[in-house]
């Protein structure tokens, strides 16, 4: 195969035209606020709107809640099925697989639908429930990301074993969660964790729809009416991805029993 | 729809299978799980295929399905399953040649995991902040756009091209649908084993023999999956076309958006078969996606 080291290099080359050419673009547009010169000018304006420190502040609680909620949900569940339901496996895997295949803007319009303030569980009839409605969406978002690497977590770590010795010592079932499995897949539940953390932040539709003051909704505002603006956020949304991604990486790279490799691994595995 | 089956396995399943020790009570472990999707993935979702056949009294009907006939909205599923179908296809063409060069192009070794990790960021970064990056750079005053025509003359705009439009959508979508091919074909492309080419090239096939008796077929699950499932991911999208097109280009997603919002189809029920309607072309894509999947992994191990 001759040329074979031109071609590749020519595909590459033209990938990384197109994927960097938008980020230079956002930055030097998020750099040009002030006539003639270049500065921060457009950043400063972002940090000082108390908006954006509302609702990105806003936005970071709902994804910690997420990330509670979603492990309290799925570590037990990946942890109790492996142990005693094992052919039940396909299918909490199938249910977890769900959200991939309904969208989001359809999942919400079922609450709206199912939770109005007149419905047997009135979940939008106050902020308080609305909240709590909206973390539930995102726990349902993030499930197939949690679910995936927390039960990879624990298919490489021996929990049979590990159960049997926490039991033999006398520990309740509650103890071998919490104190055994638990930090054994902590890595894994951190990989799922930062996942969720990068749904919610870039969330627009649920929070949009529920009405709630998140980081999305003001995304779209600041789109509607602002120039300069919404190119510096892009960067902040960005730097924020790419944040929580070379964690994920670090992480999946360095922790024993982890899902390693997460990236490649978490789509491979998602259908 | 795949959302039935499940609920319904549900209740067959829940108290039945009893733990082979101690214990018969072991199935309570898995309520909170089966009752939270229930409650909140599986319920709301039948709620709304359920009131997809139901007039607002509540008696069945198939006029809202029939609704959907209507000029506008087969206009909006039009666009939007052009607008997938397009993004799908040049994302799982490019990224078939990208991920190929990085995994049998002979590349330095240090590049594969440069562009997995990128392809993770980038198939993420989608939403609000994608459509503002598209603005800055391809809108009307965007860097490229600007460059173009202060360079080389070539005003885009003059030549038809607009951002808030089938091309400008697709290009868009391409930023995260690309990574996302790259990450879910490489590991069918690892699949290729080196035996192979080796094997066709010493009874001797020219490389073009290979690729359309050997790779190709191997490779073909995969492919048509990877496309299946790239399609409904820019199908269900909603926040970059919003950001980008506010709602001068009506695809399902925007139009179930302002319905939602303000029932501007002035159909309540409308609604339901609209989402209905995008549940089954998602739900279609991927149910073939695993049955093709489910082949593609006979090669890969």
């Amino acid at each position: 195969m001759s040329g074979a080291r031109l071609g590749p290099w020519i595909v590459v080359g033209l990938a990384a035209l197109y994927f960097v050419l938008p980020l230079v673009a956002t930055f030097e547009f998020s750099l040009s606020m002030l006539r003639g010169t270049w500065s921060f000018e457009a950043y400063r304006v972002v940090f000082a709107d108390p908006a954006f420190r509302q609702t990105f502040g806003f936005s970071v609680l709902a994804a910690l809640a997420t990330i509670v909620l979603g492990a309290l949900l799925v570590v037990p569940t990946a942890y109790w099925v492996r142990l005693r339901f094992p052919r039940l496996r396909a299918v909490i895997e199938f249910v977890t697989l769900l959200p991939l295949v309904i969208p989001a803007i359809v999942l919400v319009f079922g609450y709206l639908r199912l939770y109005n303030s007149s419905s047997w569980l009135p979940f939008t009839g106050s902020a308080w429930g609305t909240n709590l409605l909206l973390v539930f969406g995102y726990v349902v978002l993030s499930l197939p990301y949690m679910y995936r690497a927390v039960d990879t977590g624990m298919g490489a770590i021996d929990i049979r074993t590990l159960t049997e010795a926490a039991e033999s010592l006398g520990a309740r079932r509650r103890t071998i969660l919490f104190q055994v499995i638990l930090p054994n897949v902590r890595a894994a539940v951190l990989s799922g964790a930062f996942l969720s953390f990068a749904i919610v932040i870039g969330d627009f539709v649920i929070a949009g729809l529920l009405n709630r003051p998140a980081f999305g909704p003001y995304l779209a505002l600041i789109g509607q009416n602002r120039a300069y603006e919404p190119a510096a956020l892009a960067v902040v949304a960005f730097a924020a991805t790419w944040g929580c991604m070379a964690l994920l990486q670090l992480l999946g790279g360095r922790a024993p029993g982890a899902a390693a490799a997460p990236l490649r691994t978490r789509r491979k595995a998602i259908p | 729809m795949s959302t039935a089956s499940p609920a319904a396995g549900l209740a067959a399943i829940q108290p039945a299978p009893a733990p082979r020790r101690r214990l018969p009570l072991a199935w309570i472990g898995l309520v909170p799980f089966f009752l939270f999707a229930l409650l909140f993935l599986i319920g709301p979702t039948a709620h709304l295929v359920v009131g997809a056949f139901q007039t607002p009294e509540g008696g069945f009907t198939l006029d809202n399905i029939r609704g959907l006939f209507t000029p506008q909205i087969i206009a909006a599923y039009w666009i939007s399953i052009r607008v997938s179908a397009a993004s799908a296809l040049l994302g799982a063409v490019i990224g078939f040649f990208l991920a190929y060069a990085v995994v049998h192009g002979k590349l330095p070794p240090w590049l594969r995991p440069a562009v997995t990790t990128f392809s993770g960021v980038a198939s993420n970064f989608a939403g609000i902040p994608l459509a503002f990056a598209f603005i800055a750079t391809l809108g009307r005053v965007g860097l490229v756009t600007v460059f173009l025509n202060e360079t080389f003359g070539i005003s885009i705009y003059r030549m038809g091209f607009n951002l808030l439009s089938f091309w400008g959508l697709t290009i868009t979508y391409l930023y995260f649908q690309i990574p996302l091919m790259v990450l879910i074909i490489a590991p069918a492309l690892d699949g290729l084993k080196k035996e192979w080419r080796e094997a066709s090239a010493i009874l001797g096939a020219s490389s073009w023999q290979y690729w359309r008796m050997v790779a190709l077929p191997v490779l073909a699950p995969s492919l048509l999956g990877c496309f299946l499932l790239l399609f409904a991911n820019a199908f269900g999208a909603v926040a970059t076309a919003f950001a980008l097109t506010g709602s001068t280009l009506n695809i399902v997603p925007i139009l179930l958006y302002s319905q939602i919002r303000g029932d501007v189809l002035y159909n309540p029920q409308l609604g339901f078969a609209l989402a209905f309607g995008m549940i089954v072309i998602t739900g279609l894509s991927n149910v073939l996606y695993l049955v093709l999947r489910a082949r593609a992994e006979r090669w890969q191990r």
